[in-house]
């Protein structure tokens, strides 16, 4: 029969043996019945007299095992004639069967619900919990507990203060199991102040000396709950603590299942009062012949308890793990020196060390894990432990699991600008897209986004393929939808797509596995079930309306809320670190943009940044050009904006604007000599720009200015991501493309590279006028400088007011008048700036003086207020002869100065930056 | 609560099987295509409810081997708690929110049950007695509840030798459910010895884990008082102890006394007790009052992790020679009186995997390599106090392309002393039984105290 063999063809033959005086062959027969009751439930009536007979044998074992079978034996048929034998047997004068009956109340409830509340059994019950026998009270209890379950709304066990004492009273006298019963159904009355509650803890605490581990673990619960209604300040509260860690080190002594449901538990305890086990570290160390589950529970506690006091003793207990043999254990044991470092700063270098170490041990699992643990200590500390990405490099071929795989792509692509093949190393993962689990393909995509964003030239074929794998050949909706949302970002606003995509991500919080407070509390009201187990509420795993209630904590009383509100914040409540709990994985809005739902705080430095700042629009009108202006590219899947090509197209337009100065030069004579050239210029000192120097000068040729760059590399770092941008200046001088350096800067290396510009920016008057902040960026920082140039660059070249000298008119000066007075030769001049300011100057030579003045007339100028002459010092003696061309570094070296009209000296100082350091968004 | 119970052999064959509540498997059926395709009738649905039950666990858990990675399995929607005692499964089944703890233990005390009715728990013996487990599980569990599961008082009315039910006067049988709901469901009264005696044992296993360099990284004594009365009547017991606590509160008024024996008291982290120790009592005074059950019980249980006399120091010494060897060496040190002996002393030192050869040399006793277990096990009869011995080995390997490190496992130990290293001493037991007439005076008491090692290792 209970191994499986149909035996109800003999239900007749063996209910006739039902009336027999053997107990042993009542018991058979009767187990017997509640098997095959239900198959037989015309012949089970016929059992039905001999129970109503049994229930009145003198025997109470009888009575009771009448009682009993009678409730296993579910047939609706035959339960109207068990209410009579029920209800006498529920005021039997035997305990042993008043609770026995207790139970077979529940069994009816479960049978017929309505019957048993019609019959009025629930009354009864009620009565037995003031019963003398604490057996009857306990099981009376259980019965009742259960009906409440799935009755949540009727107030079936009014508990009170009085029947509570009743409770507590039976408690000391009831078996083990009652007890169980009896605390759990306590666990769920809510105290009225805190001096009940208090009152009751101390009536519970004995109970955590018990033998039984699950009466200590409900005293457990009980006791956890009513805290919440303590006020801390109380003696008591800090007593109580006390109390509760010793039992709980004590569960773990106990046989590995059991301490598998306490470490469960315990798991939950750390997390809502940390404070009770903070000192107990080390019985969390594990054994070597713990079961591995005890060991993995273990392993998670031991993280939880790790601060800077004791962080020492357990990364040496970590190492020691990450060397065991089991392979999830080692996993997490290597997982768990990657939290420690998150946790305790402290100890960060340590746990980096360490987990290098382990990468050296090449065994394949324990470097996998290690990746993935580091890519979180990156997040963590950014820029402090990026030395070892190389290190990483070197396992790139060993990984095989999805998350070490994508771990690996995101310090690629979120480093890619250290990572001299960032592309190579991506192109490789791109060849088998497909093949990849769909975390590998999505952090691919991004990475290859933010590698696009910071090397734009070098990766456009890159980006444009795994945007149209992803969105094109995928049938991954999430894959689509990121592809899409990152092609539209970068065809419509590069920009946008480079604040949100290379964004500065908040940091990650320590505990990102915390289980969620409200949950949290939940849990604790289910310690030592199933629920605490599981770590989930009993609605993920129970069906229908049992055990659905959801229970809470109950809140702090009144009395107690004044002083506790100061101290709950750090100890008690992991709400108040709730903003920083960024889930690290896996939050696809917040991977997608790589910002991770920051908080508020994190959010603004942009937006401040950029309004503070908003001279600087760093980048923005570069990249604008960067992307083109392609329209069709906003549809999407159209989106072919090589910015290589963009470039020229944007030269050309520039160049079609200054056709009329091509024609006019043509009518020149100085489009063959071109204008004056002043000598390169160191603007950057290397000292000043972590090894980049910058030297140039500023040309203009054919109607078009530019600026000649020579970048050298002093550094011993290969420097990429070049890009520039001008503040605003008085002339609204601003690069017309992109900084274009092809190839990375390596060491020692120097590029020449004509920037062409255009006076289209925006524009500022400078102190002094021909002022031009500058900054520069590439992989390693953003840098600032100054430079003077030259006014002849913005002459243009229909400035002509007559036809004077030739070499004057090459560079758009033309001579106005030539008179020799007293030995010195005066010319005037006239010149037209690109913003339409007419300049007239009056040169005084005198022959064989090196220096010679400039002087501009102030009423021929209001509007500008006053050109200085300056006097040309630094000009070359060998280029004296030529008077053209020393006029011309006369001209080169012309400032705009204060109002006072006779000032002989130049002002070469170094111009005062006045703009705030502003960081590039990353 | 509870909502079945099966018993299994190694092979996932079911040997007992008791269902308490419908709602076992009940989900499984509904799924099942193959029953709802059919349309069963509603009796045979339930019938292979409970064996979907059953084969849901066999093939997940047992068949699975060594895949169990929790006690706890939850398929579909059903929870499976399990325990192991030899070769056979005891599995508990339910579909509700149940306390877990309490499952656990209840299947412990199950196999208590069983062992103290028929011995080793066995497939032959649970063949054997099939009936009985079917008679004790309908009487300690009551539709998933646990009821009184005490042996003693279950062996009053549960007998192998058939019931004599009928022959049971009205007293007895009112006796017997008294006994089992009661008070004291533990001792059934009028029992009577001609020779009133109590043995008192006190059995502790000293764990430890000490660092290579010999550092103490934990390190605690788990000790377990217990009992075996043979004593007439209802006898009120009181057990006394050198429990710092109960020794301060006492010193209060003589102050002599704290100084003298405050350095032979303990600090007792924590214990607990058998049920029939009159917990509030401890709890307010801290004195363990009871009446206790006749015959072997657990009296208490306790932890202490200060001041532990740690009755030996392993002091290991590991050197790689090359790819292909490895020498050990392995001092051992007794520490404590030398007029004490210790017994049964066995050291295990690990050994790799490709080991293939061993050559040892010790001082004291007898080492043998034993390649099945992958450890040389070094064995000593006794060893007094304060002595010293050593054991030197080489161990030749086999060269392997296997990149993975060797993990060390500890050095582990196992011995026996005849003192408590928690250095917990029975300052008293006293006997009250005021309706008979014997007196503390008549009772003879034994006390006996046995060091064990527990987990005792040593890193190396």
């Amino acid at each position: 029969m209970t191994v499986g063999k149909d035996v109800s063809a003999l239900f007749p033959d063996v209910v006739n043996c039902m009336q027999t005086d053997n107990l042993e062959l009542k018991k058979l027969v009767y187990l017997y019945l509640m098997n095959y009751a239900k198959s037989q439930p015309d012949m089970a009536i016929m059992a039905v007299n001999t129970f109503v007979k049994d229930c009145e044998d003198p025997n109470p074992l009888i009575r009771a095992l009448a009682v009993r079978t009678m409730g296993c034996i579910r047939v609706d048929k035959i339960t109207e004639y068990l209410c009579e034998p029920l209800r006498k047997c529920l005021k039997d004068e035997d305990p042993y069967v008043r609770k026995t009956a207790a139970v077979c109340v529940a069994k009816l409830h479960d049978i017929n619900a309505q019957l048993v509340e019609d019959q009025g059994f629930l009354d009864t019950l009620k009565d037995l919990i003031s019963d003398s026998n604490p057996m009857v009270v306990a099981n009376a209890v259980a019965a009742l507990s259960e009906i409440a379950e799935s009755h949540p709304s009727s107030n079936l066990l009014d508990l009170n203060p009085q029947s509570i004492n009743k409770l507590l009273t039976a408690l000391n006298e009831c078996t083990e199991w009652g007890q169980i019963f009896i605390l759990d159904c306590l666990a769920n009355y809510t105290p009225k102040d805190d001096r009940e509650a208090q009152s009751i803890c101390e009536r519970v605490t004995p109970r955590l000396s018990h033998a039984n581990s699950a009466v200590v673990l409900s005293a457990v619960k009980v006791l956890m709950k009513f805290m919440e209604m303590l006020s801390k300040d109380l003696d008591y509260y800090g007593t109580l603590l006390k109390k509760l860690a010793p039992p709980l080190v004590t569960l773990l002594s106990a046989e590995p299942e059991l301490q598998y449901v306490a470490l469960r538990n315990i798991n939950l305890i750390v997390q809502k009062r940390p404070e009770i086990l903070k000192h107990e570290m080390k019985v969390f160390f594990v054994k070597y012949n713990d079961p591995i589950y005890v060991k993995l529970e273990k392993l998670d506690i031991m993280i939880r308890l790790a601060s800077q006091a004791n962080i020492a003793q357990v990364l040496a207990e970590l190492k020691e793990y990450a060397t065991e043999v089991d392979v999830d254990f080692v996993r997490k044991a290597v997982r768990a020196i990657g939290r420690c470092a998150i946790k305790v700063e402290q100890s960060a270098e340590r746990c980096v060390s360490t987990l290098l170490d382990l990468i050296q041990t090449k065994v394949n699992y324990v470097v996998q894990e290690a990746i993935v643990v580091i890519k979180d200590i990156f997040r963590k500390y950014p820029n402090k432990y990026e030395s070892v990405i190389a290190t990483l490099c070197e396992n790139l071929d060993s990984l095989d699991e999805p998350e070490a795989r994508a771990a690996m792509i995101w310090i690629v692509g979120e480093y890619a600008e250290r990572i001299d093949n960032a592309d190579e190393l991506l192109e490789s993962f791109l060849e088998g897209f497909h093949d990849e689990s769909t975390q590998v393909q999505l952090q691919l995509l991004t990475a290859i986004v933010k590698l696009f964003l910071k090397k734009p030239t070098e990766t456009q074929e890159l980006v444009q393929q795994v945007l149209s794998l992803a969105t094109q050949d995928s049938d991954n909706p999430d894959l689509r939808d990121r592809g899409y949302i990152y092609w539209r970002l970068l065809s419509t606003d590069p920009v946008a797509a480079k604040e949100v995509v290379l964004a500065e991500k908040p940091l990650i919080s320590e505990e990102t596995d915390l289980i969620e407070p409200t949950l949290l509390d939940e849990l604790i009201c289910y310690i030592g079930t199933l629920a605490s187990v599981y770590h989930k509420p009993p609605s993920a795993f129970v069906e229908g309306g049992r055990g659905v209630v959801h229970k809470s904590l109950p809140p702090r009383t009144a009395s107690s809320e004044s002083t506790e509100s100061p101290e709950t914040a750090p100890a008690g409540a992991p709400s108040g670190e709730q903003p920083d709990v960024i889930p690290t994985q896996g939050d696809l809005l917040g991977d997608l943009l790589n910002l991770d739902l920051g908080p508020p705080v994190s959010g603004p430095p942009l937006a401040t940044t950029s309004v503070q700042m908003g001279a600087v629009d760093l980048l923005g009108g570069g990249l604008d050009s960067l992307m083109g202006d392609e329209p069709e590219g906003i549809g999407g899947p159209n989106f072919v904006a090589p910015p290589a090509a963009a470039v020229p197209a944007n030269l050309g337009a520039s160049m079609g604007s200054g056709l009329s100065d091509l024609f006019d030069l043509t009518s020149g004579v100085g489009t063959l000599s071109g204008s004056y050239v002043v000598p390169k210029a160191v603007w950057l000192p290397a000292m000043k720009a972590k090894g980049l120097e910058i030297s140039g000068t500023f040309t203009r040729q054919v109607g078009s200015i530019s600026m000649d760059l020579q970048l050298t590399n002093k550094a011993l770092q290969v420097m990429t991501d070049f890009a520039i941008q001008f503040n605003r200046n008085s002339f609204g001088l601003a690069p017309a493309a992109p900084l274009q350096v092809h190839a990375p800067l390596s060491p020692n290396q120097t590029v020449e590279i004509s920037l062409p510009l255009n006076t289209v920016g925006s524009v500022m008057k400078m102190e002094p006028l021909n002022n031009l902040q500058v900054a520069v960026k590439n992989n390693i920082d953003v840098f600032y400088f100054s430079t003077l140039y030259p006014l002849h660059i913005l002459f243009v070249e229909d400035g002509k007011m007559e036809a004077v000298s030739s070499r004057l008119q090459g560079s758009n000066i033309f001579t106005v008048a030539k008179r020799n007075v007293e030995a010195q030769d005066m010319l005037y001049q006239s010149l037209k700036l690109t913003n339409g300011i007419w300049v007239l100057a009056e040169l005084r030579i005198q022959p064989g003086n090196p220096s010679f003045t400039v002087r501009l007339p102030a009423p021929a100028l209001p509007a500008l207020g006053c050109l200085l002459p300056c006097a040309g010092q630094p000009l070359l003696p060998s280029l004296l002869p030529r008077a053209g061309v020393s006029l011309m570094g006369a001209l080169a070296q012309l400032g705009w100065g204060p109002s006072e009209p006779d000032v002989n000296e130049h002002q070469n100082s170094e111009p005062s930056f006045q703009l705030s350091p502003i960081r590039l968004p990353r | 609560m509870i909502g079945g119970l099966f018993i299994y052999n190694h092979k996932g064959e079911v040997l007992i099987s008791r269902v308490y509540r419908d709602d076992i498997g009940r989900r499984q059926a509904v799924d099942s295509a193959v029953f709802s395709s059919s349309g069963p009738l509603l009796e045979e649905r339930s019938q292979a409810n409970r064996r979907n039950a059953v084969d849901a666990f066999r093939v997940n858990v047992i068949h699975a081997r060594q895949q169990v990675r929790s006690p706890v399995t939850n398929i579909a929607r059903t929870s499976f708690f399990h325990v192991k005692r030899s070769n056979i499964w005891l599995a508990a089944v339910t579909k509700q929110n149940v306390n877990a703890a309490m499952v656990f233990e209840f299947l412990y005390k199950m196999c208590d049950v069983m062992a103290a009715y028929f011995g080793k728990i066995s497939e032959e013996n649970i063949k054997n007695n099939f009936v009985l487990i079917y008679e004790l599980l309908d009487e300690i569990l009551d539709f998933g509840y646990p009821q009184n599961s005490e042996t003693g008082a279950l062996k009053t009315f549960i007998t192998q030798q058939g019931i004599k039910s009928q022959h049971q006067t009205k007293e007895e049988q009112s006796q017997i459910t008294s006994q089992v709901t009661g008070q004291i469901g533990w001792r059934r009264e009028g029992i009577k010895y001609r020779r009133n005696e109590l043995f008192l044992d006190v059995l502790e296993s000293v764990n430890l884990l000490m660092s290579p360099q010999g550092q103490v990284l934990s390190a605690h004594v788990s000790g377990r008082v217990v009992m075996k009365s043979y004593l007439s009547g209802m006898p009120e017991c009181k057990f006394g102890m050198n429990d710092k606590i109960v020794i301060e509160k006492q010193g209060k008024g003589t102050a002599d006394e704290t100084s003298k024996s405050g350095k032979q008291s303990i600090a007792i982290d924590d214990c607990t007790f058998h049920q029939c120790v009159r917990l509030s009592k401890f709890d307010s005074e801290r004195s363990i009052s009871f009446i206790p059950p006749d015959g072997e019980f657990e009296l208490m249980r306790y932890r202490t992790t200060k001041d532990i006399i740690l009755p030996f120091r392993v002091i290991p010494l590991v050197r790689e020679v090359g790819r292909t060897k490895l020498e050990v060496k392995v001092v051992i040190k007794s520490n404590f009186k030398p007029s004490l002996l210790a017994q049964k002393i066995e050291v295990r030192i690990p050994t790799p995997l490709n080991t293939s050869g061993v050559q040892v040399i010790c001082m004291k006793g007898k080492a043998k390599y034993k390649a099945s277990e992958n450890a040389i096990v070094w064995k000593i009869k006794r060893m007094a106090g304060m002595k010293e011995s050593q054991i030197s080995a080489e161990i030749e390997l086999l060269p392997t392309n296997d990149k993975k490190k060797w993990a060390r496992p500890p050095i582990s130990m196992n011995f026996e002393v005849p003192f408590a290293p928690s250095g917990l001493k029975v300052r008293y037991l006293k006997v009250f039984e005021p309706k008979l007439n014997y007196s503390d005076h008549d009772v003879i008491k034994w006390v006996r105290y046995i060091g064990r090692s527990g987990i005792y290792e040593t890193r190396c």
